[in-house]
């Protein structure tokens, strides 16, 4: 087992290095760093200016020293004026030192927010609290109801219960957010005025329950269909199975044999399913903040990728491609203990 | 001026008068289907179920509709009338006479037209890209299932690294105005849209490797129309002029390809080791086969009933990529009618005007939930047999 963690984790710090490799390039090329220089000058700065600025700030180096100082194996180097020899830090407003030094990934260092004018960790880590209470109430509504749903139907294969359930699991799965979002805020918010449409008091009040429900129910909603759709599938088969009938023949009542027998059995998929989810509620997030104006991760990633704020978009790339392996390694893993048939060598 | 108004009845006797090509349509396929059903296997077997009849009439409504959309629409989706900016559903145009059925937009455009005209750029790039992402995640999920190894391990990195990657960071990444100065887009393309024809001369080949009159036809019709459409969409030089793609459809086209041939990928894979165990590709490699003949004509339509169902799933998947593009502005133009920039335009105003933005999200929500209906009938279907 332990063998088995360290060659994810292995595949995971290889997977992570690629993709911000390849982030790094993209957010490199060449019209994107002329959109940066253009956003922190102003719109009619000539070309010589923009240059000027891209060799000042160290883009012009090449790529594979400016990722390995991202990455903190190479040392930063502050800007050095050549007429008069004077040492400034290349970006003021994140207290980096003056002296070349070593500042990256590695020594914990995320950079520097061109956007926000700060460091990224204090803009990446506050929106990731924000959005982990959003996760947080979106999962308390999402998992009991898919299971529910899915357990239901599953029980009792072809009912009439079993198939109204599963249409209507379909149609949530037919149900991107910014559909469920728009036909929820007409619903609840412009007709009968019980909800908020927009989330951006939550940020400055505080969460309610006016202002907090609407992204909450349109986030759950899209992720429910398809839980439920596997709950269904697995409860089918764990009912198909000796042990179900052997309880049923003894005579205990149908309720007890789906509670005491058939759920723990059926629940190992889902969970797997549910771990799975995360990358999906991902994409989520950001279509919810977007639409809903919380100043989460999502609402970050998407300013970031707006100005082509380098540091940041690589600091939300980083933490979203830990999200997504680490999430699996945790399916993997949670999947083999759960299941006692299952054991990786 | 003050705007005349339809009764809520009228307007949807307009609406339904409206789609009245597509009625027809509909009326002489279903019927047909009905009437040939015994002969048509799989798509026959359809009509068994009630949620299969629900998914084959509403993607053929959506298919006939963009077909028709010239004649179901009243209005062009981009002029705009000035009187009719924000008008409520059923007020009536002064100068032809024509309802504006759902209302107008912002910018004083028919909402209704532009829902018609939505459909046409939705059903065009979701399927086609589905089709070719299929193609892509078939071509190397095949080898990469059969012969296991290193081949395998390689590629699957290669797929997983692309899921790892949050689908909305990595249109973000793809789908930006100056990516299409330089040219990573259409070296994507150039690499995307060799795997068709690829995959039909490796096809040809193994099937009538010992025919070379047959195989020279086949192949070199492959090679013509394959290079015809590959010119066509990747160099925008096509000779004739008849295909020819904008280069920011190119970049969403060769995006959402992209973000899904991984999945496909997985799932051939996936395919591929369960059936590599059966007999019959035993005894297709005692009889000396060469691997991607059995990989192709023994494996591979062994593969197809999952694979059915994974499409159509993947082409309601692919609709509401292609509606998150719209919605987050990226790619399509701003005054482009698909249903993800419409449901932008419109969910802003949505505490002024409610109407414009219900037409394409009730549109696109009713097309992805006919394809997973009928992804869910023939998944049934397939698993009786």
């Amino acid at each position: 087992m332990i063998a088995f963690i360290g060659r994810r984790l292995g595949t995971m710090a290889l997977t992570m290095l690629c993709l911000t490799l390849v982030v790094f390039f993209m957010v490199n090329l060449e019209p994107n760093l002329r959109k940066l220089a253009i956003s922190q000058l102003d719109m009619r700065s000539s070309d010589e200016h923009i240059e000027s600025w891209l060799v000042k700030n160290g883009y012009r180096d090449n790529f594979f020293v400016r990722y390995g100082r991202w990455l903190g194996v190479v040392q930063k180097q502050p800007y050095v004026d050549p007429d008069t020899g004077a040492v400034t830090p290349r970006f003021g407003y994140c207290d980096e030192p003056a002296e070349p030094h070593y500042g990256g990934i590695l020594q914990g260092n995320f950079g520097c927010s061109t956007k926000f004018k700060t460091t990224v960790a204090a803009k990446l880590f506050p929106a990731l609290g924000a959005t982990g209470i959003l996760m947080f109430w979106v999962m308390v509504v999402m998992v009991p109801v898919a299971l529910l749903i899915g357990v239901l139907a599953g029980m009792r294969e072809g009912t009439r219960t079993d198939r109204s359930l599963s249409v209507a699991s379909i149609a949530t799965t037919a149900t991107p957010e910014y559909v469920s979002g728009v036909i929820f805020t007409v619903i609840f918010a412009s007709w009968l005025g019980w909800l908020n449409g927009s989330a951006a008091s939550a940020t400055r009040v505080g969460i309610t329950f006016s202002n907090f429900t609407l992204p909450v129910m349109t986030m759950a909603i899209y992720g429910i269909g398809y839980i439920a759709r596997m709950t269904r599938a697995s409860m089918v088969e764990v009912m198909t199975q000796q042990y179900i009938r052997t309880a049923r023949l003894k005579g205990l009542a149908f309720n007890a044999v789906v509670i005491k027998h058939a759920l723990r059995n059926a629940l190992i998929a889902p969970f797997t399913v549910i771990m799975l989810q995360f990358p999906w509620l991902l994409t989520g997030v950001v279509i919810v903040e977007v639409m809903f104006r919380y100043q989460g991760f999502g609402y970050t990633l998407v300013e970031a990728a707006g100005n082509n704020d380098i540091d940041l978009l690589l600091g939300c790339s980083l933490v979203s491609v830990f999200v997504v392996l680490f999430t699996q390694l945790i399916s993997d893993v949670g999947y083999a203990y759960l299941n006692p048939r299952i054991r990786v060598s | 001026m003050e705007l005349e108004y339809l009764g809520v009845f009228q307007i949807l006797l307009g609406v339904l008068w409206r789609f009245w090509p597509v009625w027809v349509a509909l009326a002489i396929v279903l019927v047909l289907s009905y009437a040939f059903k015994p002969r048509l296997g799989l798509y026959g077997q359809l009509f068994d179920t009630g949620v299969g009849v629900a998914g084959v009439v509403i993607c053929l409504f959506w298919a006939f509709t963009a077909i028709f959309a010239d004649i179901v629409s009243p209005f062009d989706p981009l002029t705009q009338v000035f009187v009719m900016k924000d008008a409520l559903p059923g007020a009536i145009e002064p100068e032809t006479g024509q309802a504006f059925l759902f209302g107008g937009d912002r910018l004083a455009r028919d909402v209704f037209s532009r829902m018609v005209f939505g459909s046409q750029i939705v059903l065009v790039i979701a399927p086609a890209a589905t089709l070719f992402a299929l193609m892509v995640g078939t071509t190397l999920g095949l080898p990469a299932g059969y012969y296991g190894g290193r081949v395998d391990s390689v590629l699957s990195f290669l797929a997983n690294l692309v899921l790892a990657f949050p689908v909305i960071l990595l249109f973000y990444l793809l789908v930006t105005p100056g990516i299409m100065d330089t040219p990573i887009p259409y070296a994507m393309a150039g690499v995307f849209f060799l795997f068709p024809i690829i995959f039909f001369c490796a096809l040809f080949y193994t099937r009538f490797r010992s025919r070379p009159r047959l195989l020279a036809v086949q192949v070199v019709l492959t090679v013509l129309i394959g290079g015809w459409i590959y010119a066509g969409l990747v160099f925008d030089a096509d000779p004739l002029g008849i295909i020819s793609i904008r280069p920011n459809e190119l970049n969403i086209f060769v995006a959402v390809v992209f973000a899904s041939s991984p999945g496909v990928f997985r799932i051939v894979r996936g395919l591929v080791m369960d059936i590599k165990t059966r007999d019959y590709v035993a005894a297709a490699q005692t009889r000396g086969e060469s691997p991607w003949y059995i990989m192709l004509w023994e494996v591979l339509p062994n593969a197809r009933g999952p694979l059915i169902v994974d499409v159509c799933l993947r082409i309601g998947y692919t609709t509401i990529l292609l509606g998150t593009l719209g919605y987050f502005g990226l790619g399509l133009a701003p005054e482009s009618p698909d249903w993800g920039t419409a449901i932008k335009e419109s969910s802003r105003l949505l505490r002024a005007y409610v109407h414009p933005a219900l037409p394409p999200v009730v549109a696109l929500m009713s097309f992805v939930l006919g394809l997973n209906l009928l992804a869910d009938a023939l998944r049934e279907q397939s698993l009786k047999d």
